[in-house]
């Protein structure tokens, strides 16, 4: 445990987090996890995060070293998407027993990894620590020792057990993981002046492929995501990109960091939600791989390709901007989405009157304040009973979230769009934005609202003359009457 | 009867199992006004959260005491107080229903001695009903955390007391959809009784739409309900794994109690009429004597579909006691079956073997059957063999229903049946000029193959 917990300590330590280095030397050391309230807490825990942040890497197998719970409660319920190999779908774990538990589980894993490489052949197995098998002491780096010597492939240790934090710091250390064993471990065939990594997109849905005909045809060559739809060997070679984009926020910062400081490849943070994002993205990787020596006309190529794409999108947001103009959106998600989301709404002229920040970083805020202005309303911790009454109140018109808050939405007759992890579709890039707002006019317009708010037969109809959306359910269900769409 | 056996590899692929405490908490959710709280890392709850919220496509409460690394080493103690008061103070149940996990067990948490100290320190919490349940993560399975849970509700909450009459205790075990809730309690109304249903996941997970939002769960059996199970007249324990609880309420309360293994197929419910008439002195209404001869008639009428069908099931012991006799005795062949957990069921069940196991042991045993029966982790499989796939079970995230899933009663397994031998239906297949043709010798065969390909 004393490398996990200096490791810990070390990912807490990022340089290039600013939120981190304007903290004294003692503030620093407890990390940047809020202590977790029992009875009042909701998150996913640090293995969940690792496990969401590697679990893309589609060629692979995926070990959880653990009991039941950790990989039986949640396989395969993740959207990353494959254009190859289906493996990372395929659920592995030791499914450790109470014997394991007394005398240690070590034996198991190493049995189980042996049972994959013979049953699977993948080119290299991922070895994932859970709460109790970190308790009881198994030591997963030297069983993963033995193992890659064993079996000739990499098996590699993901550190991260549930009770050290978060989903966030998870995310950090599984990027530990790929520093310490995975990138720089091979070379890729040819090299171009071309080549980048993407850092922190997870092929959500696809939505990886919404970007890459763009870069595609700039000419721009994914020498490596880390992890959306990524063989393991483009991970190891990953190292040999002129240049990279940080996509999840605070996600992945060390690698992006670090892959800087080791192989000289500089990045920049970037978003490929909503348009001006989207455009400057494009922009940032031509201009770091002309810095790095690609040919300058790749700039203009990308400006022409910026240009054709916003026309495109504008013409697309014509018959949108009538209907969806003022539409006021609950925005309930993590870090990186509540930003880039925001100014993707605000872009088509819905107007944000409240966006969670919980798992947001300081610089996430910040941009938050930028878009929404001072009086931005950041709700730190709220409660599914304010998530309800904001609803239900028409104080918001639709919530975007993930899917465990759905429902809060639904049960107060009000619409919902799932936006985060398991969500069916891609909201990336220019196309991914008409996406999103086809989804938006789909749910706010959509004729059942007007019959799922009457009230039953049975119960004494107001009698208010039918009218459009939320007057209809206001009227309905006799809640104040000042209509904020009329106003 | 079938040979058990416990499938002898160390690594799980494509887990069938889920665990203990999320199968205790479930059970937690079908008593009104209760928060089920997992004692462990707050991963232990997420998890469970995200995987009932894509079951049964409602929100659902549940909570954790937020355990970490330290606090696991120095003992939850202060974890389980925080939790019980925050969630007294945020969301005022009446219940708080806590079971501990992989992480506290291995700590060894005493949490019944904390419940003590606790109610100890703090009077306010007078009115709270507390309720402890052990299940960790690496024994068992989610029916067994979900047979403990209610043996211990029944435990700590039953109260002896004069005999109600007409009263009558539902036990019903964690394969029980909402749906066949509502119709068992339907059927034992129908006689004139009332009917207490413990867990009672029909009022709380059925999908209704409330007027008020509420952070604990709305429905359910209530605490009062919960005090006067013991003044009631007979227990009915639906499913082999409610036995225990059922006893334990006969020891505590003396409420005698039946075991009815599954109310799925024409014996089960047959006897379930039998019992409910002898016990409510009235005769079964016509309802169910036109429903029964309609479910004959269904038998009669997709024998000729099912006979000599390979079904491969991978499900929880109880579920796969009825699905697998109804569709045994309909004459289809339980061609590979795997569970999660031991059961005394199981080796009675008309099957050569059955596994202890994971769905890559399904699925190696699945070859040359026609169809698939398990929850939706089996799409991964059932695309692989190309199988027509009935899910069953939990989770069902991949299609939408799953609370009003009715596959007991008369009218219940008439429908499945249905269903069943419609999708057997659906794959026949057609005839061809060649489907009779004799192969001709092997060698022959062979040589014609060979110039075939050659052209």
């Amino acid at each position: 445990m004393s490398t996990l917990s200096s490791k810990v300590q070390e990912v807490f330590d990022e340089p290039a987090c600013g939120k981190n280095q304007a903290k004294g030397e003692k503030e620093r050391k407890k990390g940047c996890t809020k202590q977790l309230q029992p009875g009042a807490a909701a998150g996913g825990c640090a293995f969940d995060g690792a496990k969401i942040a590697l679990q893309p890497i589609t060629d692979v197998a995926h070990l959880v070293h653990g009991p039941i719970a950790c990989e039986g409660n949640s396989w395969d319920n993740r959207g990353a998407k494959s254009s190859g190999s289906r493996l990372y779908r395929t659920g592995f774990t030791t499914d450790i027993n109470e014997l394991d538990v007394v005398y240690g589980g070590e034996k198991r894993l190493f049995r189980s990894v042996k049972e994959i490489v013979d049953k699977y052949d993948p080119p290299a197995i991922f070895v994932y620590q859970t709460c109790v098998t970190a308790l009881i002491g198994d030591d997963i780096e030297a069983v993963c020792k033995a193992a890659t010597q064993k079996f000739g492939k990499p098996v590699i240790p993901v550190n991260a057990p549930g009770f050290v934090g978060n989903k966030n710091l998870g995310n950090k250390l599984a990027g530990e993981a790929l520093l310490d064993y995975v990138i720089g471990t091979a070379e890729p065939e040819t090299t171009t002046p071309y080549d980048i990594n993407i850092i922190g997109e997870y092929n959500l849905a696809g939505e990886l492929w919404q970007v890459k005909p763009l870069l595609d045809e700039m000419g721009v060559r994914i020498l490596s995501c880390i992890s959306g739809d990524a063989k393991y060997q483009e991970v190891a070679y990953s190292h040999r990109a002129k240049a990279a984009m940080m996509v999840c926020s605070k996600a992945m910062i060390n690698i992006a960091r670090k892959m800087d400081e080791r192989y000289q490849i500089p990045f920049f943070e970037g978003s490929f939600y909503g348009i001006s994002d989207m455009s400057d993205s494009l922009r940032n990787i031509a201009k770091l791989l002309v810095e790095k020596g690609a040919p300058a006309d790749l700039l203009s190529r990308t400006e022409a390709i910026i240009r054709r794409e916003e026309t495109a999108f504008w013409q697309a947001m014509e018959p949108y901007r009538d209907r969806l103009k003022g539409v006021k959106v609950l925005l309930i998600t993590g870090g990186v989405k509540s930003w880039s989301v925001v100014s993707a709404l605000q872009e088509v002229g819905m107007e944000i009157v409240g966006t969670s920040v919980k798992k947001s970083t300081l610089e996430d805020k910040q941009k938050i304040k930028e878009l929404m202005g001072e009086d931005a309303h950041m709700i730190d911790d709220m409660t599914p009973r304010e998530m309800y009454k904001m609803l239900k109140d028409a104080q918001a018109e639709i919530m975007l979230s993930g899917g465990r808050s759905q429902f809060i939405a639904l049960k107060a007759k009000m619409p919902w769009l799932d936006i985060n992890q398991e969500r069916h579709h891609a909201y990336a890039g220019y196309s991914g934005m008409v996406t999103l707002v086809q989804e938006i006019d789909k749910a706010l317009h959509n004729p059942m609202w007007e019959q799922v708010r009457k009230p039953a037969p049975w119960d004494k109809p107001v009698g208010a003359a039918p009218s459009p959306r939320l007057a209809a359910h206001r009227a309905l269900e006799g809640a104040p009457t000042v209509c904020p769409l009329a106003a | 009867m079938a040979t058990v056996t416990h499938v002898k590899k160390s690594c799980a692929v494509n887990p069938l199992k889920m665990s203990a405490p999320i199968g205790a908490a479930l059970a937690f959710m079908g008593l009104n006004n209760c928060m089920p709280t997992l004692h462990g890392s707050q991963g232990c709850t997420a998890f469970g959260l995200v995987l009932f919220v894509r079951h049964f496509k409602e929100a659902v409460p549940m909570q954790t005491t937020a355990m970490n690394e330290a606090t696991t080493i120095m003992g939850g103690m202060d974890n389980v107080e925080q939790a019980i008061l925050n969630i007294h103070k945020r969301a005022q149940p009446a219940i708080i229903g806590i079971a501990s996990t992989g992480l506290t067990e291995t700590k060894g948490d005493d949490v019944d001695g904390y419940i003590d100290l606790i109610r100890k320190r703090h009077p306010e919490l007078e009115e709270l009903a507390l309720v402890y349940v052990s299940t960790p993560d690496y024994v068992g399975a989610f029916q067994d955390g979900w047979a403990k849970a209610v043996a211990k509700i029944v435990k700590e909450l039953a109260e002896p007391g004069p005999k109600i009459a007409g009263q009558v205790n539902v036990l019903a075990g964690s394969h029980l959809t909402p749906g066949d809730i509502e119709e068992i309690r339907e059927i034992v109304e129908a006689f004139g009784l009332k009917p207490i249903i413990l867990p009672d996941l029909s009022g709380s997970m059925d999908g209704h739409v409330p007027d008020n939002f509420s952070p604990t769960t709305l429905g359910g059996t209530t605490l009062t309900e919960l005090r006067i199970t013991g003044a009631s007249e007979f227990t009915l324990a639906i499913g082999e794994h409610m036995r225990d609880a059922a006893q334990v309420l006969q020891d505590k309360c003396g409420v005698p109690f039946e075991v009815l293994e599954t109310l799925t197929g024409l014996d089960g419910c047959d006897r379930l009429m039998s019992l409910l008439a002898e016990k409510s002195g009235r005769p079964a209404p016509n309802k169910y004597r036109r429903q029964r001869s309609q479910l004959v008639d269904a038998m009669l009428d997709a024998h000729f579909y099912i006979g000599g069908k390979k079904i491969a099931i991978g499900a929880e012991p109880d579920l796969l006691w009825g699905i697998g006799n109804l569709f045994a005795g309909m004459g289809a062949e339980l061609a590979a079956v795997v569970t999660t957990t031991q059961s005394p069921l199981l080796e009675k069940l008309p099957a050569q073997e059955v596994l202890i196991g994971d769905l890559e042991d399904l699925e190696d045993r699945s070859q040359g059957c026609d169809l698939l029966i398990t929850h939706s982790h089996g799409r991964q499989m059932a695309e692989r063999l190309d199988l027509p796939f009935l899910r069953m079970g939990i989770p069902m995230f991949d299609r939408l229903g799953a609370a009003h899933q009715v596959t007991l009663g008369y009218r219940g397994t008439r429908d499945l049946i249905f269903e069943v031998a419609n999708m057997f239906m659906a794959e026949a297949h057609e005839p061809g000029p060649d489907d009779w043709r004799q192969p001709a010798s092997e060698g022959a065969a062979c040589g014609s193959c060979e110039s075939v390909a050659a052209h």
